[in-house]
């Protein structure tokens, strides 16, 4: 797209992931031993982004819009339920455990992005109702449909293979589905002309609607698109898993926040892009796991990746600064 | 050239707002022609900010008419307004800080390339557009549509607010308070570009208080206290003085100088002590 020069890669909002990410490869390639390189070792964090990175983007979208959305959280284990007592426990077709929980999703994005225009109370606010709600409301169903919190289930050869299956017994069919994801989200974001109204609209929300840009509209398609996205993973892990729990999803909430904002995405919105919040995610990913790989206690995970977050974000803040201040060469 | 025998491109008659049982504006009579800059003046709370909403279509006048080429015209909506031609300009409206500028200046119209379902931003459409415009109004230091709109001066960020409008065919610009929060310099840029949207021949409707800026630029003055046209004269009938006494409310400075003189007088020269 642009000039590739060092400096104009030095102010792309991708930057500091980029860095981030080859930095922790580097490190627990070192701490890690050749486990960690290994297609195993590869496997256990590329296996975790996808699961996170599918669900990261669309977060990461909301964010750039300006918003917020934590009921993902809710809506992984609620999908996952939805396929798992549809499928599994009444043995209906898989076809309706794989459409319902999308349907759900939609309609749980669609109550997000109505509260959020309808009520202007912010949607990390809104998004905690829904979640709260939502959990509840999944944890009393499934005990009233299954008298558990789990469900088994079964699912025909056709749908474990598109949906929940092992590339090579090692990598989850979830991360085909991410790079494609992925792919079809940088286009909207970066070559549509619908990406400039996510950007518009994060970056001052009266001029974008006075610019004509439907807002409104714009912002429930982006809470459905979050939700969808999160019951998405959780629909291909019941079937990858053969269960699905109730509990399962909550670590979701702050692992895509903070895949997003070490991606380069700015908390306040207006900035960030879809290759930063692909970086972020694998950054997150690879510290997660590859503590498993070192001889550190891995009760030390969590602090690496708060400091990992801290740093990122001062190095983002910085990149951006350079962005902004950007001049082209004087001329003499 | 004789202006006022044109008809005015906006023209406010005896337009009342009330909001419940508050008045906020009074039988305002203004009107603006094609080519013309009319300075609006007023001190903060004296209803300059209902009637631009007003004439730009977030409120509806409780009683009286718009006319926009002497036929009355209702705006239901700002979309209505800004379809019939008129643009508002807020401080920075419609620029976009964190965006390049040929993104910023096509947000909601963007030039699009390719085909069918596959049609990608034109980006190098869009920022050759967008810095062309920008030249045209003579800022010559903007010369490349990649730049972040954050970086700009405050200056050039608010004339590109003001190209922005002109360029996607604004009859009629309502620009509030451009110059407010810039320095002398940078305030000077963006009263070139008032100057170049009056040279097109658009009627623009210049809202400030800062009355250096108003005669720099205006060819027909009006005074706005409380609600009401307290003063409406065109260019070089008043002094600098007159006008600044007038926004305030009458001869306010003038007895304010009287006051601090005489005390100066009866103190031996020193001013009076900060309280």
């Amino acid at each position: 797209m642009e000039k590739l020069g060092i400096d104009s890669l030095l102010r792309r909002p991708e930057m500091g992931a980029f860095l981030g990410m080859v930095f922790v490869a580097i490190f627990f390639s070192i701490f890690g031993g050749i486990l960690f390189m290994s297609p195993q070792g590869i496997a256990s964090w590329l296996n975790v982004a996808a699961n996170l990175g599918i669900i990261a983007i669309p977060v990461g979208f909301l964010m750039i819009a300006g918003e917020l959305d934590i009921s993902v959280g809710a809506m992984l284990p609620a999908a996952s339920m939805t396929t798992g007592i549809i499928s599994g426990h009444y043995g209906l077709p898989i076809i309706i455990g794989i459409l319902a929980p999308l349907a759900l999703g939609a309609v749980v994005g669609l109550i997000n992005g109505f509260l959020v225009i309808r009520t202007n109370v912010p949607s990390l606010i809104i998004t905690m109702g829904t979640l709260f709600a939502l959990a509840g409301l999944s944890l009393f169903l499934s005990v009233y449909f299954t008298n558990t919190t789990s469900a088994a289930i079964t699912a025909p050869d056709w749908a474990k293979a598109i949906f929940g299956s092992f590339i090579g017994g090692t990598y989850q069919i979830l991360v085909i589905w991410w790079i494609a994801i992925s792919i079809i989200h940088f286009y909207f974001l970066h070559l549509s002309p619908w990406g400039n109204w996510v950007y518009a609209m994060g970056g001052d929300k009266i001029s974008a609607r006075n610019a004509g840009i439907p807002t409104d509209r714009l912002t429930i398609g982006l809470f459905v698109l979050s939700s969808v996205s999160a019951s998405f993973v959780g629909m291909c892990q019941a079937i990858l898993f053969n269960s699905a729990q109730v509990s399962a999803g909550q670590s979701y909430i702050f692992n895509s926040i903070i895949s997003v904002v070490v991606g380069g995405v700015l908390l306040t919105g207006g900035f960030g892009s879809v290759v930063g919040i692909v970086f972020g995610t694998i950054t997150f990913a690879i510290v997660n796991q590859g503590i498993y790989f070192t001889n550190f206690d891995r009760n030390l995970s969590s602090l690496i990746i708060g400091a990992m977050l801290l740093i990122a974000v001062l190095a983002n803040n910085t990149f951006r600064k350079m962005a902004l201040s950007y001049t082209r060469k004087k001329k003499a | 050239m004789s202006m006022e025998n044109k008809v005015p491109v906006i023209a406010l008659k005896d337009v009342n707002k009330s909001f419940g049982p508050i008045d906020v504006l009074h039988d305002i009579n203004l009107e603006v022609r094609a080519g013309e800059v009319l300075c609006l003046l007023g001190d903060n709370g004296a209803g300059k900010s209902t009637l631009i909403k007003i004439l730009s279509g977030v409120h509806q006048p409780t009683s009286g008419t718009i006319e926009m080429d002497g036929n009355p015209v209702v705006f239901d909506t700002p979309r209505v307004a800004s379809e019939k031609g008129i643009a508002t300009v807020h401080q920075f409206g419609g620029t976009f800080a964190l965006m390049s500028i040929g993104r910023s200046f096509f947000v909601g119209v963007e030039p699009t390339k390719g085909w069918g379902p596959f049609k990608v931003f034109d980006r190098k459409k869009a920022n050759a557009i967008a810095v062309k415009a920008v030249q045209d109004f003579g800022i010559t230091r903007i010369d490349d549509g990649d730049r972040l709109v954050g970086g700009l001066s405050g200056g050039e960020r608010q004339s590109l607010a003001i190209v922005r409008a002109v360029h996607f065919g604004a009859r009629v610009l309502i620009l509030d308070e451009p110059t407010a929060a810039l320095g002398v310099k940078q305030a000077s840029h963006v009263l070139r570009i008032v100057n170049q949207a009056k040279k097109r021949g658009l009627a623009v409707i210049f809202i400030t208080h800062q009355v250096m800026h108003a005669m720099a630029v205006g060819d027909h003055f009006a005074v706005l206290i409380r609600g009401a046209v307290a003063a409406d004269f065109r260019k070089g009938e008043k002094t600098r003085e007159q006008i600044t006494d007038l926004m305030a409310g009458g001869e306010t400075m003038a007895n304010l100088e009287a006051e601090i003189e005489n005390y100066m007088q009866s103190h031996d020269g020193h001013p009076p002590a900060a309280h």
